[in-house]
């Protein structure tokens, strides 16, 4: 975090405790603490599960029977099937297991490719200003003010055709997750960019006759970037839901190329009516958990940036990380000497 | 969604208001100018969005073939594409398509060949209805406990409904949805599965000399207490479902904002004159809490229409959204596409007269 520390404890602090999450790990206390630790702790599950799926899961997603036989469709929880069979015959706990990967390979595809993307749109936008600054405004503006669910099930219909192969799947709805997301990097980017770029320390190393490209890798992105924990973690629990929404609609994965939880819940909407409730309930508080994980860690992280939130230290106990605050749009980044010190080292880290 | 709600804690940009910095500038100050320029940012919006959905789903390739390929013979097919102009230039199609949307017509449906915009007259105000439903439970749940958590920062209430808050957005409306029906519904058998009116009712809503498909306005006019309270019962499942959602994110944004107001001078200088913390709470901090708020229903409202696909999806409610979801079964894209580009309108237009609104009642969004 590039912000005011002097030069002594910016030697002192190891690297890792400046990390995005254990710098505001060690930040925090009592209430937000133990929201961010709820919040890593989910998420830790999340993706654990996701990696060890294939050992955790007792079949496949697609597996309808064993050698006893076929499982049964709407079989009740039992030894056999700790969670029950769906309408199509399924193993629930298998499906809620291999749900995570897929959840997770739309996480990072989406985040990858909006970050990626948006950051650079932003930062050319906001750096060059001018007409093509203008357009661009208009149109993630546009983009942004518009149903997220709606625009992706558009992308979706464009990218699938509606039904789909596993990566085809995830790929539909990472894209239509992507399109509906570059606009809120660009924004907050571009925001930053246009603020940072008028700072001295930027004037400073124009004069010296550092190349547009240099200015804007090193000194500008380095600092326009501070708020991106934030935006990724809310956008991943967005993507989760997306897709979810997706699927729900019918828009999801087939059952027999990945398992997909709002896919899942679709199919379960008659059975809650005659009662049957373990189709609908596993899939949906997998879903519910893991954006209760990611919204908890990004939740604690808008509150630990903005001082009006951030729960104080009792006035003995405060360290010197104190002064060390990650700093939102809208907030001071000091282009004193402190702020410059800051910058240098984070370029090299770059 | 989650970013606007910390869009006040944060002050990145201005997403309500969309007004890039240039135009802020040339604004002036006055009222009058504010809203001429806000007005004309309508268009381009519109614009962006109907263009980008009209060269989207033609690139899929033609919708007759999309939504009837395989079912009609080859000759057939390419007589009602040939029909219907989609072999026609693609520019040639698009400036038919935007001429059709000034004149209001936003194409035919491939599957009931009906108008669009009949299609948004008969569901339109279901989803209307349920919209503002959800408006109320949301008001009425989320804006008293964003003030008790406020209230009671970082203690142990205000732990309880950060979590409901969270817990709120974390759900997707569906699965609310699912839950409730579930454990009302079905386990206590207090309320309805789905539907707006249960068969008796419905005969008795068709019989209304001016029928306006808002359920409970013509189940008043039937008079019949039974009609009303079985149209009500209906409806409490999915404006609670939907409702929570924006709940959560009014409860947050109240909060923050008062917290926020309790930290300034105004308030301050009224503790000091003796004056008490409940009553600060709900005389001195709580009103200019509020204004952000108006903001964010505009952007609530592209929240709740997807939210009310979906509800709708769940609770056959048979609105706008259910019958999106019907089309996109029937892979009906004209359909899709005309109901999409009808809600872009739909919610440019709600967002300029929300910021209007909010330039009335704050001078300080007039720039």
């Amino acid at each position: 975090m590039a912000t005011a520390v002097t030069p002594e404890s910016t030697g002192r602090r190891r690297t890792w405790r400046r990390l995005p999450i254990v710098n505001q790990l060690r930040q925090s206390v009592g209430l937000q603490r133990g929201m961010l630790v709820a919040g890593l702790v989910l998420m830790g599950v999340f993706l654990l599960t996701a990696v060890f799926a294939p050992l955790l899961a007792p079949y496949e997603y697609g597996q309808l029977r064993d050698a006893a036989g076929p499982f049964g469709a709407q079989a009740h929880p039992s030894g056999n099937h700790l969670l029950g069979t769906t309408v199509g015959g399924y193993d629930v706990l298998s499906r809620v297991i291999w749900g995570t990967r897929t959840a997770l390979y739309v996480i990072v595809v989406a985040v990858l490719l909006s970050i990626v993307i948006g950051v650079l749109l932003g930062l050319v936008s906001g750096y060059f200003g001018g007409w093509l600054d203008r357009v661009l405004v208009v149109i993630a503006d546009a983009i942004y003010a518009f149903p997220t669910l709606l625009l992706a099930i558009i992308v979706a219909i464009v990218i699938s055709g509606g039904q789909s192969s596993m990566w085809g799947g995830v790929f539909a709805a990472a894209i239509s997750i992507t399109v509906v997301f570059i606009p809120q990097y660009f924004r907050v980017v571009r925001a930053e960019t246009v603020r940072i770029k008028n700072e001295a320390f930027v004037e400073s190393a124009r004069v010296i006759g550092a190349s547009n490209r240099r200015i804007m890798t090193r000194h500008v992105l380095r600092n326009a970037t501070r708020t991106l924990p934030l935006i990724l973690t809310l956008n991943a629990s967005e993507a989760i839901l997306t897709l979810a929404g997706l699927g729900f609609l019918g828009f999801g994965i087939e059952p027999s190329k990945a398992a997909e939880w709002g896919f899942d819940l679709n199919r379960s909407l008659s059975d809650v009516t005659s009662g049957i409730w373990w189709t609908s309930i596993f899939p949906g508080a997998a879903i519910v958990l893991t954006v209760l994980g990611l919204t908890l860690v990004g939740e604690s992280l808008n509150d630990l940036a903005d001082p009006r939130l951030r729960t104080r230290r009792k006035a003995a106990d405060t360290p010197q990380g104190m002064a060390e605050v990650a700093v939102v749009p809208g907030g001071t980044l000091t282009a004193g000497p402190g702020g410059l010190a800051g910058l240098e080292t984070g370029g090299d880290r770059l | 969604m989650t970013t606007t709600t910390t869009e006040p804690a944060t002050g990145a940009g201005d997403p309500a208001t969309g007004v890039p910095e240039t135009r802020k500038r040339r604004g002036g100050g006055g009222l009058g100018s504010y809203l001429l320029i806000r007005f004309l940012l309508i268009f381009p919006t519109i614009f962006i969005l109907v263009t980008t959905v009209f060269f989207l789903m033609r690139s899929t390739g033609d919708p007759i073939t999309a939504a009837l390929g395989g079912r009609l013979p080859a000759d057939q097919l390419a007589e009602r594409i040939h029909e219907a102009g989609y072999d026609r230039p693609l520019l040639s199609q698009y400036w038919d398509y935007l001429g059709g949307i000034l004149h209001g017509d936003f194409g035919t449906t491939i599957s009931d060949r009906r108008p669009v915009t009949e299609v948004l007259k008969t569901y339109g105000a279901a989803t209307l209805e349920l919209s503002v439903y959800a408006l109320i439970v949301a008001f009425l749940v989320g804006i008293p406990l964003g003030m008790v958590a406020a209230y009671f920062r970082d203690r142990a209430p205000d732990a309880v409904l950060r979590v409901f808050a969270i817990l709120c957005y974390a759900t997707p409306v569906f699965f609310a949805g699912l839950l409730l029906k579930l454990i009302f519904a079905v386990w206590l058998d207090w309320l309805p599965v789905a539907g707006r009116s249960s068969t008796g009712a419905e005969i008795q809503l068709q019989t209304v000399a001016h029928p306006t498909n808002i359920a409970i306005i013509d189940a008043l006019q039937t008079g019949d207490g039974e009609v009303i309270s079985d149209v009500l019962q209906h409806a409490v499942l999915p404006a609670v479902a939907l409702g929570l959602l924006t709940a959560g994110v009014f409860l947050r944004l109240v909060r923050t904002n008062v917290i926020g107001t309790l930290g300034t001078g105004y308030v301050e200088a009224a503790r000091s004159r003796g004056v008490s913390e409940s009553r600060l709470l709900r005389k001195h901090a709580y009103r200019p809490a509020l204004i952000p708020i108006i903001t964010v229903i505009g952007l609530q409202i592209a929240l709740l229409l997807v939210g009310a696909v979906l509800t709708e999806t769940t609770f056959e409610w048979k609105g706008l959204g259910f019958q999106l979801a019907e089309y996109l079964q029937a892979r009906d894209f004209v359909a899709v596409q005309g109901i999409v580009a009808l809600l872009a309108v739909i919610v440019a237009v709600t967002n300029f007269i929300v910021d209007v609104i909010a330039a009335l009642i704050d001078p300080r969004v007039r720039y």
